[in-house]
């Protein structure tokens, strides 16, 4: 496999043919702010938050699904990407009803943290508050769609890791909505082994362990590792 | 059938159709029979058998003759006669052999000199309400396909794909993308499997080009897609075509049994041991899976939703396998240029956009209907010659592309319309919607409008599409209710950035335009219902309202 050299934010980074411009920049510190991708499962360039400048490209390309090239130019943090980033996060929280002081995942959810890093104290545009159910009819998590940025990473571990393909995507536009094999309720779900590692990907709130009250929620991603490890380096370890 | 067989059939329909006395075509395409015409049709088969003239005038029934706005239309072939607001009790007079009797249709006679007619140049339409589409020998007649057979016989893939990239073809599904250019990289992959697939889905609202082409002519399609095939090495075609098209789909299963039967299509076409099947994929409805990846994914039964491309469907497209998407209408143009030569070609249309375009003409306008025209007309031309004018007198602007155009004002009206032109001037060329407004249109609320329809038709998979267009509806709608400041203005200009920028598929990528163009020329008008809560073209009746307030 080939070495390229490229350039992020002025520092010259290397490498992999194959790599993406965002893995490639975490690796060298570069953290590009992100809401669908997660290491260890597939990317659909969803949330658009990675969006990057390419010197000689006219479009931003989205930095989770761009393979790096020799010589590349990669200007991840300009002000027009902060503004159109800023955008997307306040964008998201008008959409569904985000309220921190009430979640389980206050103090760990990656919506949150992104408008904290962003500085975003207010939001420029009016909220939905549009009336979405909540599933608790699983023995132990529960699912809260007014907390659901739709980045659908619960859908591809559970299909990609897992086996299972217990959700899915239903509906369209803003009716989008995440279910649970042909839309029944979680709990009758034939399909999910209850291994809950849809509840560990999840960037907010949405899917939770029951039991847990107003910020007690903690994600462990650590089997994640192992599967990118597994697949990489063909070892099983962490 | 060998190419012999099918010149042979060709001069024997010929001479069959010159025999007769008379052969009235009646227009059966939506806009007509939507005013009665297959009523007509039979009204008149009726005469035939009432006064005794089987055998000598014949009645069939054609795609759109293009002059929609006075349908039901007629045609009589031996004469060269076209009728307008057809009705069923002319039909004695249309069958009589008397010309005393036909004298009685004067009134009913439209001018085929006219400026609507003859300021037009068809390719696409050319057997548009002048075959039957749902006899193969119609088509055979009129020199059906021959560029078939010439490509087969004549031509290597290599000598085929190089004619239709010297022709200056560009796809007219919206892009424009260089369409030998697109033949070429499907070509010059070494897979064994590729893929023709014809993009009949459609969806711009008010938009009848392809459905007009598919009802009217639908083994032009067919032999377009058949020489894409073989230029390309592909054994299969899919035609994914909106389920809403019922006589589309329809026609095409004919087309395509016909043409199966006579080993036009199938197994061992034209006996030259090249094979092409071609089989219908019917979309269920959603604007965003006329998206090429978006239909690819619905051909393969999954979510019609958009991906990231690289890589493009010419790489990696059906299952994986290098795959050609074309428009209907790019199809349609392929039999003509393959057959008349890529200089012919070319001789039409501008430097960069060459042959004609077809438009479908709508809003306030006299003559609605479907039109072909050479590229480099100028909106002037198309509206006010072609077109007829503005029945009010006023022209505003003219809407091309639909929800991913702009609105053209007046002072443009002289710009000729081809890819560049048009893109120069904030709109897009698109599909071939025209819409034509005059005073009484608000260019908010026509904004609004076409905001509303990329918000219901977003797939919901990236969020600047999937909730900006909420959100920059939701403005849009308060500014026409006059509940809109200028912050929501300065908010509905950085969101049109962010969809344009960031989106995912075109859909997002160009649902701002239509804000952006009004924007740009008609800044006065939004000014106006923001700041004085007033509407110039008195279409959102905010005066009403403030007077309630
Ligand atoms: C939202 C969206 C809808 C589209 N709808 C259509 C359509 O209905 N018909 C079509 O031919 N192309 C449509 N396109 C363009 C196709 O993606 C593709 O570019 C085209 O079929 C290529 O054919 P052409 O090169 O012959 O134009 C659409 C694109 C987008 C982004
Ligand atoms: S439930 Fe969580 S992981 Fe699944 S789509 Fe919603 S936010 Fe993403
Ligand atoms: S731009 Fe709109 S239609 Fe296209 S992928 Fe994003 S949400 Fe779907
Ligand atoms: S992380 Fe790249 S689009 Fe979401």
């Amino acid at each position: 496999m080939s070495v390229k050299t490229l350039e992020i934010d002025g520092k010259m980074v290397t490498g992999m043919a194959g790599e993406t411009i965002f893995s490639v920049a975490w690796e060298h510190g570069i953290h590009i702010p992100r809401l669908c991708h997660i290491g260890g499962i597939s990317d659909v360039g969803a949330c658009r938050l990675c969006m990057v400048e390419v010197e000689g490209q006219r479009k931003l390309q989205a930095a989770c699904l761009t393979q790096i090239e020799e010589g590349m130019v990669v200007r991840t943090d300009t002000p027009r990407l902060k503004a159109h980033r800023k955008l997307i996060v306040e964008l998201l929280m008008a959409e569904r009803n985000h309220i921190c002081a009430v979640c389980v995942a206050n103090g760990a959810c990656e919506l949150q943290e992104l408008a904290r890093s962003m500085g975003i104290d207010h939001v420029r545009l009016r909220y939905r508050f549009p009336v979405f159910p909540v599933d608790t009819s699983n023995e132990r998590f529960g699912m809260d769609h007014n907390r659901c940025v739709l980045c659908t990473r619960c859908v591809r571990v559970c299909d990609e890791v897992e086996g299972a393909h217990t959700w899915d995507v239903f509906g369209r536009g803003a009716g989008s909505r995440i279910i649970s094999d042909l839309g029944e309720p979680w709990g009758a779900s034939e399909s999910c082994t209850g291994c809950g590692k849809c509840v560990q990907v999840c960037p907010t709130g949405a899917l939770f362990d029951k039991g847990k009250t107003v910020a007690e929620m903690r994600k462990d991603r650590g089997f994640l590792k192992y599967i990118v490890t597994a697949r990489e380096k063909k070892q099983w370890i962490g | 059938m060998t190419v012999e067989d099918l010149l042979e059939k060709q001069t024997e329909e010929t001479e069959r159709q010159a025999a007769l006395e008379n052969r009235i075509l009646c227009c059966t395409a939506a806009g007509c029979v939507s005013c009665g015409a297959d009523g007509i049709r039979g009204a008149i088969a009726g005469e035939i058998k009432a006064q005794g003239r089987e055998g000598k005038v014949e009645v069939c029934g054609t795609g759109c003759m293009g002059l929609c706005s006075q349908g039901p239309l007629v045609l009589s072939a031996a004469d060269r006669k076209l009728y307008g607001n057809v009705t069923a009790a002319d039909a004695a007079a249309l069958v009589s052999p008397n010309p005393i009797d036909r004298q009685a249709l004067a009134p009913r006679e439209i001018d085929l000199g006219a400026p609507f007619f003859i300021k037009q140049t068809k390719i696409v339409l050319a057997n548009s309400g002048r075959v039957d589409p749902e006899r193969l020998d119609d088509y055979i007649a009129a020199g059906g396909y021959q560029a078939l057979a010439k490509a087969l016989n004549e031509m290597t893939p290599k000598e085929t794909v190089e004619a239709v990239r010297k022709s200056g073809l560009r796809g007219r599904g919206g892009a424009g993308y260089p369409t030998g250019l697109k033949w070429e990289l499907v070509a010059k992959q070494a897979a064994p499997v590729k893929y023709v697939v014809c993009n009949a889905d459609e969806g711009d609202p008010g938009a009848f080009m392809d459905r007009s082409v598919l009802e009217g002519d639908p083994h032009r399609v067919l032999e377009g897609m058949a020489i894409a095939g073989y230029a390309v090495g592909a054994q299969q075609g899919y035609i994914y075509v909106r389920g809403e098209y019922g006589l589309a789909i329809q026609r095409l299963q004919t087309a395509i049994k016909q043409a199966e039967r006579e080993h036009l299509l199938g197994s061992r076409i034209l006996e030259q041991g090249f094979q092409f099947r071609i089989d219908l994929r019917i979309g269920a409805g959603a604007f965003v899976c006329g998206e090429e990846t978006a239909l690819i994914a619905s051909i393969e039964g999954k979510r019609g939703q958009p991906r990231q491309r690289p890589p493009y469907p010419p790489e990696s497209g059906l299952w994986g396998a290098p795959t050609l998407i074309n428009n209907v209408e790019t199809f349609a143009n392929i039999p003509a240029i393959v057959e008349k030569g890529a200089e012919w070609f070319s001789a039409i249309g501008t430097a960069n956009s060459k042959g004609t375009k077809v438009f479908a003409l709508a809003g306030k306008i006299v003559n609605t209907g479907l039109i072909e025209v050479p590229m480099g007309a100028t909106l002037r031309e198309i509206l006010f010659e072609i077109g007829g004018g503005i029945p009010s007198g006023k022209f505003k602007a003219a809407q091309t592309g639909g929800p991913s155009g702009g609105c053209i004002p007046e002072q443009f009206l002289d710009v000729p319309v081809d890819y560049e032109s048009l893109a120069r001037i904030g709109s897009i060329m698109g599909s071939g919607g025209l819409i034509v407004m005059d005073e009484t249109s608000c260019m908010v609320d026509v904004a609004r409008f076409f905001m509303e329809f990329c918000m219901e038709e977003s797939c919901g998979k990236c969020i600047p599409c999937r909730t900006g267009t909420v959100q920059m509806y939701d403005i849009l709608r308060r500014m026409t209710t006059g509940e809109a400041d200028e912050d929501d203005l300065a908010m509905l200009k950085g969101l049109s950035e962010l969809l344009r920028e960031t989106s995912l598929c075109g859909l997002g990528q160009t649902a701002p335009n239509p804000v952006v163009s009004t924007l740009k020329y008609f800044a006065g008008e939004y000014e106006a219902h923001i700041r004085d809560h007033r509407c110039p073209a008195g279409h959102c009746g905010l005066e009403a309202k403030e007077a309630t307030r």
